[in-house]
């Protein structure tokens, strides 16, 4: 765990949060707001912390009603000609009988079928933006096979056009891994798929960070010369950093407890790591095999943190009994595999094998292409399901898209579902999801219009396109 | 891509299911040399209208009679298609089954050849293909009966082949070979070429140095030659080339370097094959006018380069519009040989982003088939043709359709792959190997 400088901090001027509603251009800075944490509180490893918070504010809409479609609520059963209710950035009624206030604008979904927004708990968008290169490949900080000190947010470029292309897909909400070169990658971030000048801008208010670690070949492969080179190496290289996170874990807990003398230097990466501890951060954790996922379970254990979900898992099906006994998720894809000796084992069917088993299944992409249809991978694990007996109906498999993501994030709460008083994060496609040929034809976050396939100029074009990125209507 | 995003880096009806399964490991009914009747489907030939109630005739590996009142002789094997849709096997023009096993096992890759200075057109990429790859059957499983497989890398690439994905040897498998000499252009500054004028003008000086030892081979070997750009070998291999007889396959992106490819062709009087394409829409119209055919993806919409900002998912729907022969791949060509089968799919998308659903299936069988060279035998269910025919339950292009039977040269194909295996292995908990 070396390298991790211990942040002279002192003179970090605590962060604004004055900015939690929209400066018009004209206005003068604001005198900065020093209210939130006395001056030099930078200093002191904080139990949630929030120095970059949130600037994202829920926007102004219209009520709308989007009615005779079928609902997939990922809550309860389809409801067919059912009617959703979306006002002040809220699901307001679900139902097949809904009212709609005066001025509500009225959607017919005749034909079409209402899914809340897709969720993609593992992206790399704006940290590996398009069009790529050295320049902006920003999701790997492969200077230390420990790196818990990165946070993912300070790489998103939030210009990056993948952005508004999931969005267009039905994602509503990704979290922004760091990448799996190094053991312990980093924090990720929660955002919601929004233009903004700033990372902040998009961030999800109050969702809770991640912790990116990561098991076999990619450690051992980046850090051949150096170690780990082996997967005991790996092994432990993870239990080394915990020892250290649960020591700066005691020593913080008791200083805040009695403020006795001195605090103790501050640890940007076992301030993370202590977070974990705490269980105020959620561990995704990449790990292909199913001998690896159990042996990460055995040294949560032995440290006394849960896993939240595993990423990529090709492997997962061969575990599903003991994923679910865990209560550990499985964040899959359906097919991508073959291309290195730990994804070799990769099954089709992997989604729907774990579902059954109890487990709970994501669909996850790690890739901005795949993030587009990650209901297409959906469909592919149901159907490869069927092949060996395992029946998916429509209403489980959108979950998988959905709450159970949302699950992993720790938002389950807000987001994941067609429920009143949830967040009105819903996705109207042209037909049954699960078709090859549905598209999206208009997606609302936070009860607010966000994409709307019919009205071209009304389409997210990060400032990166202007200019570069053909319209199809001609032009750029 | 490393270290992050993606890495640094089946079926029959009752055979797929339970125990049945288990039991059908490896058993591939030998029905060559027989007859085979596949009756009351609705038959796409893809050369000709669809055909409701059809009959498929086959005999001894070729289609012999496609026809609603196709009389069946006594003693066929009669496979009954009543309800399902019946295609000639699907063809996936760009891959590396085969010769790419584990992409991150440099062992088991055979596709990029070391060549001279970025010049490998000597080297013949079927020769490394190993028959017992376990990539073939989740393929073939899945309706795909052909492959181009295509090498990689450098300025030249080399020669690709067609092969059918028959069990067996090398030399059953092989379709044609080679099919297109393979060569990059633009972004991929692979080979020593360092900007895109480097590397026309390297091309250009390759083609020319061809044609002029084709012509000069006796003082070629006598050393009464000026020097030429390649190496023997590499120069033989290219004269097919300058003589037209084998197309050029380029691997471009951007407009600007598609426009660059066309005038190359037009000097040189060489055959070409755009593949890649992302930004072929924008030209679409120059490409029909040229009559040069494009590979393209209906998947690729992010601007991942500056070579590919204009990518779009309408791509395949504007060239067809525009009257271009259009092949469409999948994301089956690089390193995703687990879904070489994915092909479907690809058309799948391409109509909902406005294909006519017949040119995708058009896209994804005898297009290809013409393209790479091959139509003689593949591609369309004629009287003739080889008896490459998939049947499934539904729409192929759906996700929820399963795939019934698979024919190539007449015999039923399908086995199960370890993936299959696997799955029936730990379909339940304890898995099965550990049950008493």
């Amino acid at each position: 765990m070396g390298g991790v400088v211990a942040a002279l901090a002192a003179c970090a001027p605590a962060k604004s949060t004055a900015a939690a509603q929209p400066r018009p251009a004209t206005a003068p800075a604001p005198a900065r707001d020093t209210t939130r944490l006395p001056p030099g509180a930078g200093a002191v490893s904080a139990p949630n912390a929030d120095p970059f918070p949130s600037t994202y504010v829920v926007p102004a809409s219209r009520a709308t009603l989007i009615r005779n479609v079928t609902v997939l609520t990922a809550a309860g059963p389809t409801i067919r000609g059912g009617s959703v209710l979306l006002r002040d950035g809220k699901i307001a009624a679900v139902g097949t009988s809904v009212t709609a206030p005066g001025d509500a604008e009225i959607i017919d979904g005749q034909g079409k079928y209402l899914t809340p927004g897709i969720i993609d708990d593992h992206s790399h968008m704006g940290v590996y933006a398009a069009p790529g290169g050295d320049a902006l490949s920003d999701g790997n900080e492969l200077t230390n096979p420990v790196t818990a000190n990165v946070w993912a947010e300070h790489s998103v470029w939030p210009q990056d056009p993948q952005f508004p292309r999931a969005l267009a897909s039905g994602v509503t909400t990704a979290q922004i891994l760091p990448g799996s070169g190094n053991l312990i990658g980093g924090r990720s971030v929660v955002l919601k798929l929004v233009p903004s000048a700033s990372v902040q801008g998009m961030k999800f208010p109050g969702a809770k960070y991640g912790l990116k670690m990561a098991c076999g070949e990619n450690p051992k492969r980046v850090y051949a010369n150096r170690g780990p080179s082996t997967r005991m190496g790996n092994v432990a290289g993870y239990r080394a950093a915990w020892i250290q996170a649960e020591a700066y874990r005691r020593r913080w807990d008791k200083w805040n407890a009695d403020h006795q003398g001195d605090p103790p230097q501050r640890d940007l990466g076992l301030e993370t790591l202590a977070e974990v501890l705490r269980g105020n951060i959620l561990v995704h954790n990449h790990c292909y095999r199913a001998d690896e996922m159990m042996q990460m379970i055995d040294i949560a254990k032995e440290f006394g943190y849960k896993i939240r979900s595993f990423h990529h898992g090709v492997e997962a099906y061969k575990i599903a009994d003991r994923l679910a006994k865990e209560g550990i998720s499985a964040s899959l894809w359906s097919d991508w595999g073959g291309f290195k000796m730990e994804a070799m084992d990769g099954v089709r069917a992997n989604l729907a094998m774990v579902s059954a088993a109890g487990a709970r299944a994501i669909v996850h992409s790690d890739d901005p292409s795949g993030m587009q249809r990650l209901n297409q991978d959906a469909a592919k694990a149901m159907a490869a399901g069927e092949q060996i007996g395992i029946h998916t109906t429509e209403d489980q498999a959108i979950k998988w898209l959905t709450i159970n993501p949302a699950w992993a994030l720790g938002l389950d709460d807000r987001i994941g579902s067609i429920e009143v008083g949830k967040n009105a994060d819903v996705v109207l496609w042209s037909a049954d999801p699960f078709s090859v040929y549905a598209r999206v034809d208009r997606v609302w976050l936070d009860g607010a219009a966000a994409y709307d396939r019919a009205n071209p100029a009304s389409w997210w074009r990060t400032d990166f396109e202007l200019g570069n990125v053909p319209l199809p209507a001609g032009g750029k | 891509m490393q270290n992050g995003k993606r890495e640094a880096g089946s079926g029959k009806r009752a055979r797929r299911r339970g125990m049945a399964l288990a039991l059908t490991l490896f058993v591939v009914p030998a029905v060559r040399a027989q007859t085979v009747a596949i009756t009351g489907g609705k038959v796409y030939p893809v050369s000709g209208p669809a055909i409701e109630n059809g009959t498929v005739l086959v005999r001894d590996g070729k289609i012999v009679a496609v026809g609603a009142n196709v009389a069946v002789p006594n003693g066929a094997t009669r496979i009954d298609a009543t309800g399902k849709w019946v295609t000639p096997g699907l063809i996936n023009a760009l891959t590396g089954l085969g010769v790419a096993e584990v992409n991150a096992v440099p062992s088991t890759v055979d596709r990029t050849a070391r060549g001279d200075s970025g010049v490998a057109a000597s080297f013949p990429v079927w020769e490394g293909i190993n028959p017992a790859s376990t990539l073939f059957a989740p393929a073939r499983n899945e309706g795909v009966t052909s492959v181009g497989v295509i090498p990689t890398g450098g300025l030249i690439a080399g020669q690709a082949a067609v092969i059918d994905l028959v069990p067996g040897t090398l030399t059953d498998m092989i379709n044609k070979a080679p099919i297109a000499m393979v060569a990059q252009f633009g972004d991929a500054r692979d080979g020593g070429s360092t900007a895109r004028g480097e590397q026309f003008a390297r091309l250009k000086e390759l083609l020319e140095d061809a044609r002029a030892y084709s012509r000069r081979r006796a003082e070629f070997e006598r050393a009464q030659t000026r020097p030429f750009a390649a190496r023997r070998a590499d120069l033989e291999a290219l004269v097919p080339v300058v003589e037209g007889r084998l197309p050029l396959l380029l691997n471009v992106d951007q407009a600007s370097d598609i426009e660059a490819v066309l005038r190359l062709a037009r000097e040189t009087n060489v055959k070409v094959i755009v593949a890649g394409g992302a930004e072929s829409w924008e030209v679409a119209d120059k490409l029909a006018a040229a009559n040069v055919p494009v590979i393209v993806g209906a998947m690729i919409n992010i601007p991942q380069s500056f070579s590919t900002l204009g990518s779009r998912q309408e791509t395949p729907a504007l060239l067809q519009r525009a009257g271009v022969k259009m092949v469409l791949i999948g994301t089956g060509s690089g390193e995703e040989g687990f879904n070489v089968r994915n092909l479907k799919y690809d058309a799948g998308v391409a109509v909902a982003y406005g294909l006519k659903w017949d040119d995708a299936l058009r896209a994804i069988t005898l297009t290809p088939a013409e393209v790479l060279g091959v139509a003689n035998r593949v591609g369309s269910l004629q009287p003739g043709r080889d008896a490459n025919i998939v049947v499934w339950s539904g729409d192929p292009f759906e996700f929820a359709t399963r795939v019934e039977h698979v024919l190539i040269r007449g015999r039923e194909v399908v086995q199960p792959s370890r993936q299959d295996e696997l799955m029936q292995r730990y379909k339940t908990y304890p898995p099965a190997y550990r049950k008493p």
